[in-house]
């Protein structure tokens, strides 16, 4: 005997509906799991985009290139010449869609009432602009006009601390390539704030130019900082990049540069599948247990197919189609909900009750979660491949019965 | 055993097959919260105690404004005088007074801006987790007057070793020109960067010599035995201490706000995920409820037709649960109990977690806390919730009439 595939499914479907309350509990557990996947998965997504982005604010630039002792030894000693050359002619290359160089040095700030250690960074303000590396907003004043301004830009909370204002003195010092103290005044000329607070603690701009001669420098510069399409996959700008520098040089990406970055990705991935198929070994108990009831309700039922001719692979197969039916539905209304729910909350959930503990996890103060296709496609991938190796344990024993035997149950 | 749960029992084993699948679906759940519970307790209990262990403390005495701005003129009078009464008052020795600056700090090769803390030899070590991690040479004693124990990587980027001098320059309290020269007694290695570049301890007398703070600090920091002590031990301290309008008496929550926040957003976060655990136990359970109920239609419409009360079957229905649930209760502690007490002594590791580690002043490895909380918390909810989720079941036997009972199929 030859059962159409058609005729299977019909099979199948009404079965399943044949006890709707087991049938409608199982699918609400099925899509309640589904929704917890995504939403799960959304939310995670949405923390780890943020803390890498935030990394890569404090960090700017997705590769940079340093003088080889600089990352051990971050002194104005460890600096190099600016690119020229191969190098030059490799950073216009695409994919690199823009670069700059800049002086990055530890530094003391003090004004007439305080001192702090910070970062001082010289810039060159276009090519800031251009890597998108400004500061994200200037609540006070203006950034730095070109590469000769000689005013600084401050972080607000540095601001508080120094306890300095908009158009005051403060003074930059720092030390020159033979350790002397390098020194000079220069005005406020922009206060900025940034995503995290500690970030306005630690980094103050200066124009590029002025620094330079500050710390006497000529025109040498401590690291280049490049990008290029997605943050992602910023490891493909180095192999290029790296042969053209000398062999004083180093390129780096971003999760070379910051390991804790980088294995932020891959921890999210591993958490997300982990937690995924946890959610699915829950619900499989649930799953087989339906199956198992299913097949032996319907023991006589099978035993008289099977003695009429049926043979057992398409009872295996009919089974079978009944539990992917019943997945199927559970991930359609799994992944409708988690659409529904989660789109319109990706405008930004504010979570600033916890903004302390948030920041010790690099996080702004709002949270937006990331409904990305690729987890709804794993999800589904999960549940339907594990699904289908769970259900075949009540196929594989329905399709074993004993027609004589199945029969004669009562 | 009485008739009710006898039936019950036996009522149980009838599908052997599906009540160990709804039991295995409990056991799953049960091991794995108590596991994922006892973890979070025990990495919350190293990060309180690793995040407060190098500079905070259990408590501090600062100036009302000094948290929040951090200036130098924000500062406590008479500050070892303080620390010392606070010793008699709590009757431990573990108080000591702190300064706290600025400078840029000159080797010969090398200028860094770093933040300098000018300690009391004596007792830093008692409120401290740095003074115990030197790696060479000594921690300062109370004889030292221009020493200074500074971080490895503070070492490094200075490029200074023991017996190198450091040149200090930076302002004082009243906004004059301070400087000073100190030597390099010991490098303190505490494996975490962001530490050991913010480390540069110098004797208390020297800091005030230098930065012209006379008898001034900026901190009195308190150690109490272990966390719990702290609320009743400050209780205890508050009304003996006379700080003005200037001074406050701030715990560790107070002083590093973020870390009971991170605590609790970690929790929230585990919570979703543990909920829709239970849930998904408690529909396996009301699945298989509802099927048994469903089967012995007939069966229950004879017991009606005998005389038995609907209240009586219902009973029964929900005896089954229970025993289901008191089996996955059980069995689940035990083996969530034998995974975590094996992994206290172990530890947990897993790959990709050294860097998280120590974005959270965390060890590389975990050891889960052992605690009737963590062992208990979790199954418990599971084991309230099958219960309620066979409500509905028994529910529906009040529903039942006798005649067409029997004769359903």
């Amino acid at each position: 005997m030859r059962l159409p595939l058609a005729t299977l499914l019909r099979l199948a479907w009404r079965n399943l509906w044949r006890n709707y309350r087991r049938t409608l509990i199982m699918l609400l557990a099925i899509a309640v799991g589904v929704w917890a996947m995504i939403a799960m998965s959304a939310f995670l997504r949405g923390m780890t985009d943020q803390m890498v982005r935030s990394g890569l604010n404090t960090l700017p630039g997705e590769v940079q290139i340093h003088q080889s002792n600089y990352r051990a030894d971050p002194s104005v000693v460890n600096s190099m010449p600016p690119p020229d050359g191969d190098l030059l002619d490799a950073l216009n290359q695409p994919p690199i869609t823009a670069w700059t160089s800049r002086v990055r040095v530890p530094a003391m700030v003090s004004s007439e009432y305080d001192s702090r250690g910070v970062i001082l960074l010289g810039v060159d303000p276009e090519g800031e602009t251009a890597i998108g590396a400004l500061p994200d907003t200037i609540v006070e004043g203006r950034f730095l006009s070109d590469a000769d301004d000689r005013g600084v830009v401050l972080g607000q909370r540095l601001v508080e601390r120094l306890d300095t204002a908009m158009g005051k003195r403060v003074v930059l010092m720092s030390q020159d390539p033979d350790n002397n103290v390098a020194d000079r005044g220069a005005r406020v000329v922009g206060i900025y704030r940034a995503r995290l607070r500690s970030t306005e603690d630690t980094l103050v701009y200066a124009a590029r130019n002025p620094t330079q001669s500050m710390l006497k420098l000529g025109s040498a510069v401590s690291e280049v900082a490049v990008i290029g399409g997605d943050y992602r996959h910023s490891e493909s700008l180095v192999p290029p990049l790296a042969a053209a520098v000398t062999n004083m040089q180093l390129v780096q990406s971003w999760q070379q540069l910051d390991p804790y970055l980088g294995s932020m990705l891959k921890v999210q991935d591993g958490f997300t599948l982990i937690f995924m198929v946890v959610i699915f070994l829950a619900l499989s108990f649930g799953l087989v247990n339906t199956l198992v009831m299913a097949v032996f309700e319907r023991m006589r039922e099978i035993g008289l197919m099977q003695a009429l001719g049926m043979r057992p692979g398409l009872i295996l197969l009919q089974v079978l189609i009944e539990s992917v039916l019943l997945l199927s539905l559970g991930l359609i209304v799994g992944n409708v909900a988690a659409w529904l729910t989660i789109k319109p909350l990706e405008s930004g959930i504010d979570i600033s009750a916890v903004a302390d503990g948030m920041e010790m996890m690099a996080m702004g103060t709002t949270l937006y979660p990331a409904l990305d296709g690729r987890d709804m496609l794993t999800s589904t991938a999960i549940v339907v491949g594990l699904g289908i190796l769970a259900s075949l344990l009540p196929a594989w024993r329905a399709a074993r019965l004993d027609p004589i035997r199945a029969l004669a149950k009562t | 055993m009485n008739v009710g749960s006898r039936l019950a029992w036996r009522n149980l084993w009838r599908h052997s097959r599906r009540t160990w699948l709804t039991v295995g679906a409990m056991i799953f759940c049960n091991v794995l919260l108590v596991f994922m519970i006892s973890l979070q307790l025990g990495s919350y209990g190293m990060m309180i105690d690793n995040s407060l262990g190098p500079f905070t403390g259990h408590a501090q005495i600062q100036h009302k404004d000094y948290l929040d701005d951090g200036k130098m003129r924000q500062s406590v009078p008479a500050a070892a005088a303080l620390a010392q009464q606070v010793r008699g008052d709590i009757g431990l020795e573990s108080v000591s007074a702190r300064a706290v600056g600025f400078a840029l700090a000159s080797s010969e090769e090398r200028s860094f801006g770093v933040q300098i803390s000018g300690v009391q030899a004596a007792y830093e070590p008692l409120v401290s987790t740095l003074p115990g991690l030197v790696a060479q040479g000594r921690y300062l004693s109370e004889s030292d007057n221009d020493a200074i124990v500074i971080g490895r990587v503070l070492a490094t980027n200075l490029r200074a070793t023991l017996g190198d001098e450091i040149t200090f320059l930076g302002s004082g309290r009243d906004g004059s020109f301070a400087a000073g020269v100190a030597t390099v007694v010991g490098i303190v290695d505490s494996g975490i960067d962001d530490l050991d570049r913010a480390m540069a301890h110098v004797p208390l007398g020297w800091f005030q010599e230098v930065f012209a703070m006379g008898d001034h600090g900026h901190q009195i920091v308190i150690r109490f035995a272990d966390i719990d002590a702290v609320t009743p031990g400050l209780a205890a301290l508050a009304p003996q201490l006379d700080l003005g309008d200037e001074l406050v008496l701030l715990d560790w929550d107070a002083l590093l706000p973020g870390l009971r926040q991170a605590i609790t957003s970690d929790m929230a976060s585990a919570w979703m995920m543990y909920g829709v655990l239970v849930l998904l136990v408690a529909f396996s359970v009301l699945n298989t409820q509802l099927m048994s109920v469903l089967e012995r239609t007939r069966e229950f419409g004879v017991m009606l037709a005998l005389g038995m009360k609907p209240s009586r079957i219902a009973r029964l229905v929900g005896m089954e649960t229970l025993m289901m649930a008191a089996l996955g209760l059980s069995i689940g502690v035990l083996g969530g109990a034998a995974v975590v007490a094996y992994l206290s002594v172990a530890g947990f590791h897993f790959p990709g977690m050294e860097e998280m580690a120590s974005q959270f002043n965390l060890p590389d490895r975990i050891y889960p806390e052992v605690s009737a909380l963590g062992l208990l918390w979790g199954p418990l909810t599971v084991f309230v919730m099958s219960v309620f989720a066979a409500l509905y079941p028994a529910l529906r036997i009040f529903r039942l009439r006798p005649v067409p009972a029997m004769r359903a199929v």
